[in-house]
């Protein structure tokens, strides 16, 4: 049989395209410049303050902000979850009830009701009211409270996306519910669960910012409280748009590596 | 009623189940299921699918609540405690403990997905049982090498064919040294080249003298490997006894029509 020579292919030409692109390129590049060049940019104050030991203490407090919301939203999301699935209706309409009120009214005004905690109770059992709910502890508590409510949907979902086989099975071995939850259910619901939280981390990530009506001295109350003494508001700003993509870079990078891992195990993570 | 039964221990049936009612909403599955399963016997369950006889194994080992009648496995009501003239819901710890005493194998064989086979096998022991770990491995690798799939205890269950995936289902199940075993048409879901060695594993089960129900359409196994087989249709059994006797010469209709069936579709 005779060989067939490799005949090149011509790619159709898309002049349309083309042209699309460069107005997109030349579009961005100039607004860049503009703000970049622009006169009344005080480039020297963001190389000032980007490093700045304020700054950067605030954004530690955003990254502990984060992380503890986090922690008490993963825990408390997985309890109403598993309320949710619950035989009792009192625990389901709890469950439902707490997801109503948490994800039907704005974070900012939970917020702002945490941190004015005081108006309401001057004490709480033998402790001042001021002194224990400090601006911190009152971002955690807001943060991780409505958190919960979106991971408990998150987590629920994950929990029915397994096969009810395995509930079966592990029931017909004589595991009790609880156990199997823990051992069989949840693991396998990992799979289904991590992506959509690593988006709701990110979307935390970025909520933290809110704490800064209540004075919660994160990245962004330490922002305004240099631009309010030295008015370089815009300034600021960018210094902390850096280093919330910092933030939300690095995580995304994380939640890539880990969905990848789990995808190559092609089962789901291992129990232990 | 009790006494009435007393005919000593050996006599005792190891399952024996009166009047089973179950039904979904106003759907009724089961309609008065009686039947008796002694120790070491074989029996299997045989009718259409939709006749209830899946739905009365998981009653066995109340996977499924039964509405009327009771279900005693070895001298014991299943899932309910019985004073006067009341029947008390059991507390879940009860009930786990009634259940590690039946295995039970399903259609879809559920092993664990994110545990190797080994670990498929030792969890429940380790954690239901409390069985020292390394008790629980010896006897798994024990029951894998029944199995004949001892080279294969570290794998992934996604990494085996069904037939190799049900029979880890089956020794999952005897890692938990049941006093009876449930099989749920454990070959339905097989490849039809697969379906012997799975069969082959209960067979030998089945000649150690494990008390096994087996709901099944392989009339062959049913044949030389059951004790007896019971025919059910419609929530009820319309009639049982020896398999060559039941299968052979069926004394009803609805037997005769649904082996005509099964027959004509083996065939076709």
């Amino acid at each position: 049989m005779p060989a067939v020579a490799p005949r090149r292919v011509v790619p159709l030409r898309r002049p349309g395209l083309w042209l699309t692109s460069a107005l997109v390129v030349a579009a961005a590049t100039w607004l860049a410049l503009s703000v970049w060049n622009n006169p009344r940019i005080d480039h020297r104050a963001i190389a000032q303050f980007q490093f700045a030991p304020a700054i950067l203490a605030g954004l530690r407090v955003t990254i502990v902000l984060a992380l503890l919301a986090a922690v008490i939203g993963a825990v408390l999301g997985v309890l109403l979850a598993v309320m949710r699935l619950s035989p009792s209706p009192v625990l389901r309409l709890f469950s439902g009830g707490y997801a109503w009120l948490l994800r039907g009214t704005p974070l900012l005004v939970q917020i702002l009701l945490w941190g004015n905690l005081a108006l309401l109770f001057q004490r709480i059992g033998p402790f001042d009211t001021n002194a224990l709910i400090t601006p911190f502890v009152a971002s955690v508590i807001a943060l991780g409270l409505n958190e919960a409510a979106y991971m408990a949907e998150i987590v629920r979902a994950g929990i029915l996306s397994v096969d009810q086989g395995q509930a079966d099975a592990s029931q017909a071995l004589g595991m009790s519910r609880a156990l199997a939850m823990r051992r069989i259910l949840l693991p396998q619901a990992l799979r289904v669960i991590i992506p959509p939280a690593g988006n709701q981390f990110i979307s935390l990530l970025k909520a933290t910012s809110l704490v800064s009506v209540i004075a919660g001295g994160d990245l962004l109350t330490a922002a305004e409280n240099i631009s309010s003494a030295n008015l370089k508001t815009i300034e600021l700003m960018l210094v902390a748009t850096f280093w919330y993509l910092v933030l939300t870079t690095v995580t995304s990078l994380g939640q890539y590596v880990i969905e990848r891992r789990l995808a190559r195990s092609g089962t789901g993570v291992r129990a232990h | 009623m009790a006494t009435l039964a007393g005919g000593g221990a050996s006599a005792r049936p190891m399952v024996r189940a009166e009047g089973v009612h179950k039904r979904y909403g106003r759907d009724e599955v089961l309609k008065g299921i009686d039947l008796e399963v002694a120790a070491g016997e074989v029996l299997c369950l045989i009718g259409p699918s939709g006749s209830g006889k899946s739905t009365f194994l998981r009653c066995i080992n109340h996977l499924e609540k039964i509405d009327a009648g009771r279900i005693e496995v070895d001298g014991e009501a299943v899932g309910y405690r019985e004073r006067g003239d009341k029947l008390y819901e059991m507390r879940e710890r009860d009930v786990c403990r009634q259940r590690a005493a039946i295995g039970m194998v399903f259609q879809r064989f559920n092993l664990f997905p994110h545990l190797t086979v080994l670990e498929n096998l030792i969890e429940a022991p380790m954690r239901v049982r409390r069985v020292r770990r390394d008790e629980a491995v010896a006897r798994g690798r024990a029951l894998l090498d029944r199995v004949g799939l001892l080279d294969k205890c570290d794998a992934y269950p996604a990494r085996l064919s069904g037939g190799q995936q049900q029979r880890v289902a089956i020794a999952r199940a005897l890692a938990m040294e049941p006093k009876l075993m449930l099989f749920d048409e454990p070959t339905s879901a097989l490849d039809p080249e697969l379906v012997d060695e799975v069969l082959a594993v209960m067979r030998g089960l089945a000649d150690d003298g494990m008390t096994m129900i087996v709901v099944t359409h392989e009339m062959a196994f049913a044949r030389d490997a059951g004790d007896r087989v019971a025919f059910i249709d419609g929530g009820v059994v319309v009639e049982q006894g020896p398999p060559d006797r039941v299968l052979g010469q069926p004394t009803h209709e609805r037997t005769r029509s649904f082996l005509t069936r099964l027959l004509a579709g083996a065939r076709a």
